[in-house]
């Protein structure tokens, strides 16, 4: 081989430049979820739906969603996503729908969907790059005008151009925006698909109504809404003392506004109040009244260290807007037709700083198995429970599968890498037999049941920026466990009891079965009639059944 | 048990010609010259005791009147017999058999006794009409009977002889048996050759037929199932109780009864009850010893000759007339494996073997009386081999009847209990 000349420092230098974000994601959009064709599609839906879902709830309006799939060509098609959100003022259309990295969320201490602000403007830039077209937007706020855009991305600048702007007179809503954009994808069915997205959707937002269509479909399927009033607006609040790294102290030291450390430290951070501010500085070996633009990175790892070793109260939890109970059992029932339903909420806690809340639910076995009833006077009857008619994907599978885990954080399904998600994990560290459910060591239990696990929290600590799968924290697991463990509780006494049921039908039957026999033995021993073998075997059921209650 | 006894054979051609040849001159030496002395015995006195039949309807009746009446009145009947194991017998060497202890089992109706509630209930009522029509049913048969009952049939032979055990048990204290219930066993009872006469009647004629146990030819008489009714003559001097048809084949083609005036008994593995009671009958009938001949194994030891002797925990309500309380253990002891040089004839023992040996020193009552049979077996599990009948043809075909069972007999006071 032959010997290649090394370059220099200034040769290299030539070569050297700035890359754009835009061109660093289109280079490794498979960290953002397009890594291929069927999920690019799922994760455009799904960028453009949480931004509804947001908008609406962040303006206090029952967030009604239209999402369409248009096939055009064998592997293109045309995504719509069109909500009664209030609209985006024109100047920030190209930030937000053309520009990665930009959004209200990255910047907040609020739970939300969407945390960076990259995937709404990835899907469009995936959309430029795979088709060509960069996406369309329609939006109109209560008091504008209805404006119609057309945008193309500059991948060099992170930046977008409007290529064209109509102004309406007429839409057909009051507000709202609808989003449009054609990709490169693969539509299809089964797990993980759109049509699992959004059903689990309709699941942890029962206040929502989604209208989809997808190709093969006859007509729009309907998602009704369960509960007619939006959740509570979390409050925003300043990071926790515990949750900030070193690189991230330095950098808001840097960019205060306060002028002593006492006060920045007061300022900036949420639970710091002059006393925990002076333990801090003391433990740090600093003076209260040092300039914080001025602390070097030495004293800025002192600083970090003594915020670690001084104890500091949790942060408060009204930021949190869980999804509440009822709710939880209300969008079950509403997608997941069971013959059982259990749900558990923890209190709050913290991880790193970051306050959240776990909630789970679970839904238990098929209807339209054989049921049992015991009536008032204990008789137990057999009645065929009729299927509920159920068009969309059954979330419940049979007894001798694994029971379906759906994951939420922020009230956003989490579809892929389950397996490497801390939800996953702590529902198979959890003794599901104590509860009924077969479970083999370290895998998921078995039954025709659902689980369904979300984190409410300002911060979800996503493995990923596709933000699929959950970090297994210790306090969150924690959480998650003696969550699982309560809903887990209810459901062992329900499957008892049916067991129990079903045990002691199973026993009458038996006693119905030989019974008779008793009697015909009797009456060909003693010679008495049929009438009063009749009465004895009567007697006799009445007799066994009454030491027999339930 | 069959096939254990089907390996031997090989082993007598390596018996050496000398001593072949020394066995078959020593042959013809012992013939015993003693006075034959007549014995009779009649019928047994039990099968003309009272009306056992009239008993067995009473006891029936009794049992589902009183179903009836608990039932009516609202509460669960039950019925109440004997526990039938081991646990729940006693050894007295003054009664010399395996005595009921008392304790009862209780059958309430229930869920999970409500088949075998009603499957005894019917097997009550084909016992009934059997009695009253002088019918029988063998135990296979009433099984087969049940397959018209429906969902109360029963699925397994198994299942029906438990039950009719549990009847059994249920009327033993009124003497009622099996037998008196019209249910017989189909297995025919062991085989018998020598000077015996048995007298049977005819079923149809009532006449007297006359078997003449040493007239049977290469033949032999059967043992009925049911023996009450018989009568006997004799003018042997013992029986010997034998456990396979092999060794019972060689003595009887010998004509070693007639050499030894006695009677032959083959048992066949654990004696059927018909095989004990005639054994029974003519001991005590016609005051003759029986002596037992078996392996030298725990199965021939704890289960063939305990049985024989003082019954089985199964069948506790019956062993009162059901066993042979005079019995004698002749051999094999783990002592003539040392006396008759069978060391290398001998197997080792399996822990199937292990296992029952330990099990009668610690739980068999009968064995635990007698201090003799104690050190016997411990002695047998501390060589750890056991050895067959069949094995003395280590020494030459017939050394069994020329030496080992002469000299065995020849001592009688160092049989074991």
């Amino acid at each position: 081989m032959a010997k290649k000349a090394h370059l220099n420092a200034e040769q290299m230098a030539k070569t050297q430049r700035e890359i754009s974000v835009s061109e660093f994601f289109a280079k490794n959009r498979h960290l953002l979820g397009f890594d291929n064709q069927r999920k690019a599609l799922l994760t455009t839906i799904k960028e453009a739906v949480d931004n509804s879902l947001d908008a609406c709830e962040e303006a206090g309006i029952l967030p009604s969603i239209l999402v369409e799939i248009h096939q055009l060509e064998e592997d293109r098609y045309r995504v719509v996503i069109e909500d009664n959100g209030p609209g985006i003022v024109k100047a920030q259309i190209p930030n937000i729908f053309g520009k990665l990295l930009y959004g209200s969320k990255f910047h907040s201490r609020r739970q939300s969907r969407g945390q960076q602000g990259i995937g709404i403007s990835a899907a469009g830039l995936y959309g430029q790059m795979t088709c060509g077209k960069g996406p369309r937007i329609w939006s109109k706020t209560k008091r504008g005008k209805m404006h119609a855009f057309e945008m193309q991305m500059d991948l060099t600048k992170n930046k977008a151009l409007i290529t064209k702007d109509e102004e309406h007179k007429e839409w057909h809503q009051k507000e709202g925006t609808r989003f449009e954009i054609d990709i490169e994808a693969t539509y299809q069915r089964g797990l993980r698909s759109v049509d699992d997205y959004i059903k689990q959707t309709a699941v942890s937002n029962p206040h929502a109504e989604l209208r989809y269509l997808a190709p093969g479909m006859e007509e729009v399927r309907v998602y009704e809404r369960a509960i007619k009033v939006v959740p509570e607006r979390a409050d925003e609040i300043k990071p926790h003392p515990y949750g900030v790294e070193l690189g991230e102290l330095m950098k808001m030291l840097r960019n205060t506004n306060s002028r002593w450390l006492s006060g920045f430290l007061q300022e900036e951070f949420c639970r710091v109040g002059p006393k925990v501010a002076k333990g801090i500085i003391k433990e740090a070996g600093l003076g209260e009244r040092s300039y914080p633009t001025r602390i070097a990175r030495e004293e800025a790892n002192k600083l970090f260290r003594a915020i670690q070793k001084t104890k500091i109260s949790a942060p408060p939890t009204t930021c949190l807007s869980p999804i509440g109970e009822e709710r939880i059992k209300e969008g079950l029932m509403k997608e997941c037709d069971a013959d059982f339903y259990a749900v558990a909420t923890r209190p709050p806690a913290v991880y790193r700083g970051n306050p959240f809340q776990i909630e789970v639910g679970i839904a238990w076995g098929k209807p339209g198995d054989d049921r049992l009833e015991v009536d008032k006077t204990g008789r137990i009857t057999k009645t065929k429970k009729k299927r509920g008619t159920t068009d969309t994907e059954d979330l419940l599978g049979n007894a001798d599968e694994a029971v379906r885990v759906l994951r939420f954080a922020n009230r956003v399904p989490l579809l892929f890498q389950q397996a490497g998600c801390g939800f996953t994990k702590a529902v198979t560290q959890t003794a599901w037999k104590n509860y009924g459910l077969s479970q083999s060591k370290g895998a998921l239990p078995v039954g025709s049941a659902v689980i369904f696990i979300h984190m409410a929290s300002v911060w979800v600590p996503f493995t990923s920026e596709a933000k699929e799968a959950i970090a297994p924290y210790p306090e969150i697991l924690k959480e998650v466990k003696l969550a699982l463990q309560e809903a887990g509780r209810k459901l062992g006494v329900h499957i008892r009891k049916g067991r129990k049921v079903a045990s002691e039908f199973q026993k009458r039957s038996y006693i119905e079965k030989y019974l008779p026999h008793v009697g015909i033995g009797l009456q060909e021993i003693l010679g008495i009639d049929n009438e009063e073998r009749e009465e004895l075997v009567e007697t006799l059921r009445d007799s066994m059944e009454s030491t027999r209650k339930i | 048990m069959a096939a254990k006894k089907t390996t031997k054979k090989k082993a007598t051609k390596k018996v050496t010609k000398k001593k072949v040849a020394k066995k078959v001159a020593a042959k013809k030496a012992p013939v015993r010259k003693t006075k034959a002395k007549l014995r009779k015995a009649g019928p047994a006195e039990r099968s003309g005791r009272k009306d056992l039949r009239g008993v067995a309807l009473d006891s029936i009746q009794e049992v589902a009147e009183d179903v009836r009446k608990v039932a009516a009145a609202g509460r669960l009947p039950d019925m109440t017999m004997p526990q039938r194991n081991l646990a729940n017998v006693t050894y007295d060497r003054k009664a010399g058999y395996f005595e009921l202890k008392g304790n009862m089992k209780t059958r309430t109706l229930d869920v999970n006794s409500v088949k075998t509630f009603a499957q005894t209930l019917r097997l009550m009522a084909l016992a009934k009409e059997m009695v009253a029509d002088e019918d029988f049913a063998t135990k296979r048969e009433a099984y087969y009977v049940s397959k018209n009952w429906g969902d109360a049939k029963f699925n397994e032979q198994r299942e029906s002889d438990t039950v009719l055990d549990d009847i059994e048990g249920m009327f033993s204290m009124k003497e009622v048996t099996r037998e008196t219930l019209r249910f017989v066993p189909e297995e025919h009872g062991g085989s018998v050759v020598g000077n015996l006469i048995v007298v049977d009647k005819d079923p149809e004629t009532g006449e007297d037929i006359r078997s003449d146990c040493a007239a049977m030819g290469s033949g032999a008489y059967t043992v009925p199932s049911s023996v009450d009714h018989l009568a006997f003559e004799t003018t042997a001097e013992f029986v010997l109780a034998i456990e396979t048809g092999g060794m019972f084949q060689r003595l009887n083609h010998h004509r070693y009864w007639r050499t030894a005036n006695c009677i032959l008994v083959e048992m066949g593995g654990v004696p059927t009850r018909a095989t004990r009671r005639f054994v029974r009958r003519i001991a005590e009938g016609l005051k003759l010893p029986v002596y037992a001949f078996v392996d030298c194994d725990p199965y021939g030891i704890c289960n063939i000759y305990r049985t024989l002797k003082v019954g089985s925990g199964q069948a506790a309500h019956v062993n009162r007339d059901f066993c042979v309380p005079t019995a004698q253990f002749l051999g094999v002891t783990p002592q003539d494996i040392i006396d008759f040089g069978l060391e290398d004839a001998t197997h080792p023992l399996q822990p199937v073997d292990i296992k029952r040996a330990k099990d009668a020193l610690k739980n068999d009552p009968f064995f635990q009386a007698y201090p003799k049979w104690k050190k016997a077996i411990n002695q047998m599990l501390k060589m750890g081999v056991r050895a067959e009948q069949q094995a003395f043809a280590k020494w030459g075909l017939n050394f069994v009847i020329e030496e080992y069972l002469p000299k065995k007999i020849a001592a009688t006071k160092n049989f074991l209990p």
